[in-house]
């Protein structure tokens, strides 16, 4: 067969536009990622929601974690606003209902398993990963404890063992990943609710539940699922009856995944690699020229003191 | 036997040329104690015991160990400041090999050794806050996340320590005598130096880049898009700052290591390096209201960010730069040396201002410092200090080796031009 130059150029076209334009395989790392289609997630209704601590005490049975100095039926730490710890996972903080005067709101906070982590793009080693299932993992193995996943995390999330000498570790909600989720079942916190303020499932079918319980009592919450949008989308959702900032979920954070803060500056690199060398080594070319030049032009030996 | 002697005469005298400053073991010891090195002794013990706490009882015991704040001074002080002030190994020489500033040859290596050593400290400030510090080679050779800007710049500061070290290389040998060994290290001077240009180009505007992943927790005027170019060209000035910084001081208090030709030209050199801070201090203030103006925050210089923001605007990067032009108008080296200082002052106010007192500026109740943190870096700063002086008095490093008369810079021209 013949190829016409006309035709070469047509088919090398062509061949040129797929590879651009054509689709690539998803989730090369987190630089490629595009959503795990069947992820796992969570939906948490903050109306239902008592202040229990049942899924703390859930949570840190599964996890083997340390014993709190309160124990878990003492509401008391409720007083005070709570933050990431290293000696939990999750934590329910309790805020003034702005609707109904002299009552609660209470959340819960936990990782919550941003389809694009910032963590992940964060880490060096590799250390943070997104799993298909949906939970956002660490890796004991691989982490040097740089903590630039916590300097990222737009959710104040990950905690580290500042006390731990010989093997800190980090700190965070794994979704049950290990002993649960990935075997099919269901996180602890979201069995132990006595409330059923969790639900966990697929997470387009989160949305869809969260849409319809918004729609059927539009005067019981805002119109609005946090998670679904915020960060480039969250695994873990949630619904409530008062604005998001009053419970204290950040709502400036943006609907743009994480990683893209950072891909135009990786994208420039590979050039300067090209583009430096070149002008440098054009740079250094002029410069030599123009020596030997001006060394041909003067002849003069007295210039030569020792340093020059 | 007496071979055996022999030899242990020529150890013995070697030790006591290239080590003990040409005196035997008890005139060495009685001639280190000084006022300086006492004081200096003194710091440095104090800071040990909290080293050795850190890796003994972790960072919690050194550090304020916030959650929030994850970083402590180790990394604003010793990365985030420590690598523009060590950007002088990379300005200096691609000014002279590439650019072709003979003039300024003699200072090439007292610059490169600043930055290999400030590089080297760099990396000994991140062993200390690392969680797990053996683990620092994971990155290069086990487990590579090739997403992170982080990834880049520790491959980027690994290699350019090893550069620098190359770059440093002809000084080692000719301390050592090697003089084969010397030439071949000069031969790969000119590609050493452009592979070190796209090295800190890269990695010091990726220290920048690494805020870019908080931009709800930094504040506004300070997070910008534009902030990797920021921390690029402020690297520039902050290079010039250090080596009219540092040939001030080892001008003054290590006098008799300098040639007196480069003593003498000393002046005019520095006035030039102040004209050059002047120029990239003004660019810098451009590129800073341009990224103002980019980001539409006229409106929050009123806050008291804002005006924190323009102390450091106006007040160390305007400021230095017209004292610069002004120093270098009227001819006054004192003011360009004083001006050299000051903005190294202004690059550490930035550097900590990005890294530690605009980040997560919205968190109530904040704790900048913990008291023990100080003392670790004072402890390493003045280690640093010592190291540098140690090597500047055993290497010819202010001025050529008496063995080695011709001028490196030639030599260097005429195997490169060989090579090309």
């Amino acid at each position: 067969m013949k190829i016409s130059r006309r035709r070469f150029f047509k088919i090398a076209a062509a061949a040129g536009g797929a590879g651009i334009l054509g689709k690539s395989k998803p989730a090369r790392g987190v630089e490629q990622f595009t959503g795990w289609p069947d992820r796992f997630g969570v939906l948490t209704d903050l109306t239902r929601c008592v202040g229990c601590r049942s899924c703390e005490a859930a949570c840190n049975e599964i996890n083997k974690l340390p014993q709190p100095k309160v124990p878990f039926e003492d509401r008391s730490v409720l007083e005070k606003e709570r933050r990431a710890s290293a000696e939990y996972y999750t934590y329910v903080n309790r805020y003034a209902d702005p609707k109904n005067k002299g009552q609660w709101v209470y959340r819960k906070a936990q990782c919550n398993h941003c389809d694009e982590p910032a963590c992940a793009s964060a880490c060096l080693v590799k250390a943070l990963t997104k799993t298909p299932e949906g939970p956002v993992i660490w890796n004991e193995k691989v982490c040097i404890g740089c903590r630039y996943c916590m300097t990222a995390c737009p959710f104040y999330v990950p905690a580290y063992e500042y006390s731990n000498a010989f093997s800190p570790n980090l700190v965070k909600c794994t979704m049950c990943y290990d002993t649960r989720t990935s075997k099919g079942g269901i996180p602890a916190c979201v069995e132990a609710c006595p409330m059923e303020a969790m639900t966990f499932g697929k997470r387009k079918d989160l949305i869809k539940v969260a849409r319809k319980r918004i729609m059927d009592r539009p005067d019981k919450y805002t119109d609005h699922i946090y998670g679904e949008h915020e960060v480039g989308g969250t695994c873990w959702l949630y619904i409530s009856g008062v604005p998001f900032e009053e419970v204290g979920l950040p709502t400036d954070v943006g609907t743009k995944p994480y990683p893209e803060f950072t891909r135009g500056f990786l994208s420039m690199v590979p050039a300067v690699l090209v583009v430096w060398p070149a002008l440098l080594g054009g740079f250094y070319m002029f410069t030599k020229n123009r020596e030997q030049e001006t060394e041909e032009e003067e002849v003069i030996p007295e210039e030569k003191e020792e340093w020059s | 036997m007496t071979e055996f002697v022999g030899k242990q005469k020529v150890f013995q005298s070697w030790v006591r040329e290239k080590l003990f400053l040409g005196m035997n073991l008890k005139a060495y010891l009685k001639n280190l104690i000084k006022p300086f090195n006492i004081v200096a002794g003194i710091i440095v013990l104090v800071g040990l015991p909290f080293i050795v706490m850190r890796y003994a009882q972790g960072l919690g015991a050194v550090t304020h160990a916030s959650q929030d704040q994850p970083w402590s001074l180790f990394l604003s002080w010793g990365l985030f400041t420590g690598v523009p002030l060590a950007a002088t190994g990379y300005i200096m020489a691609s000014a002279v090999y590439i650019f072709g500033q003979k003039q300024y040859h003699p200072m090439v290596r007292p610059a490169v050794l600043t930055g290999f050593i400030g590089y080297f400290f760099a990396v000994m400030f991140l062993l200390v806050d690392l969680g797990r510090p053996w683990r620092l080679p994971y990155p290069m050779i086990s487990s590579f996340g090739t997403a992170s800007v982080l990834f880049l710049v520790a491959w980027h500061v690994a290699l350019y320590l090893s550069t620098q070290f190359v770059e440093f290389c002809p000084a080692v040998f000719e301390w050592l005598g090697a003089n084969r060994f010397r030439r071949w290290a000069i031969a790969v001077t000119v590609g050493a130096t452009i592979f070190g240009v796209i090295l800190s180009t890269l990695h010091q505007s990726a220290l920048g880049a690494l805020f870019l992943l908080a931009p709800g927790k930094l504040h506004p005027l300070w997070y910008s898009e534009f902030i990797p170019l920021f921390f690029f060209v402020s690297s520039i000035f902050a290079g010039l700052s250090m080596i009219i910084a540092e040939s001030t001081l080892t001008s003054r208090f290590l006098k008799h290591r300098y040639s007196p030709g480069y003593l003498a030209r000393l002046p005019d050199l520095t006035l030039g390096l102040g004209k050059a801070a002047s120029f990239v201090l003004f660019t810098y203030f451009g590129l800073k209201i341009v990224g103002l103006a980019h980001g539409h925050q006229w409106d929050l210089l009123s806050t008291t960010y804002g005006r924190w923001f323009l102390v450091e605007l106006l007040g160390f990067v305007l400021l230095p730069s017209f004292l610069f032009a002004w120093g270098v108008r009227s001819r006054s080296v004192g003011l360009v040396r004083f001006t050299a200082f000051f903005t190294i002052l202004g690059i550490a106010v930035n550097r900590l201002n990005v890294s530690l007192f605009a980040l997560n500026w919205k968190l109530p109740h904040r704790v900048f410092f913990y008291w023990k943190e100080f003392i670790v870096v004072i402890a390493i700063i003045t280690i640093e200090i010592l190291v540098y002086r140690w090597i500047v008095n055993r290497l010819p490093v202010y001025r050529e080796h008496p063995g080695y008369r011709e001028s490196e810079f030639e030599e260097s021209f005429q195997t490169s031009k060989a090579i090309l």
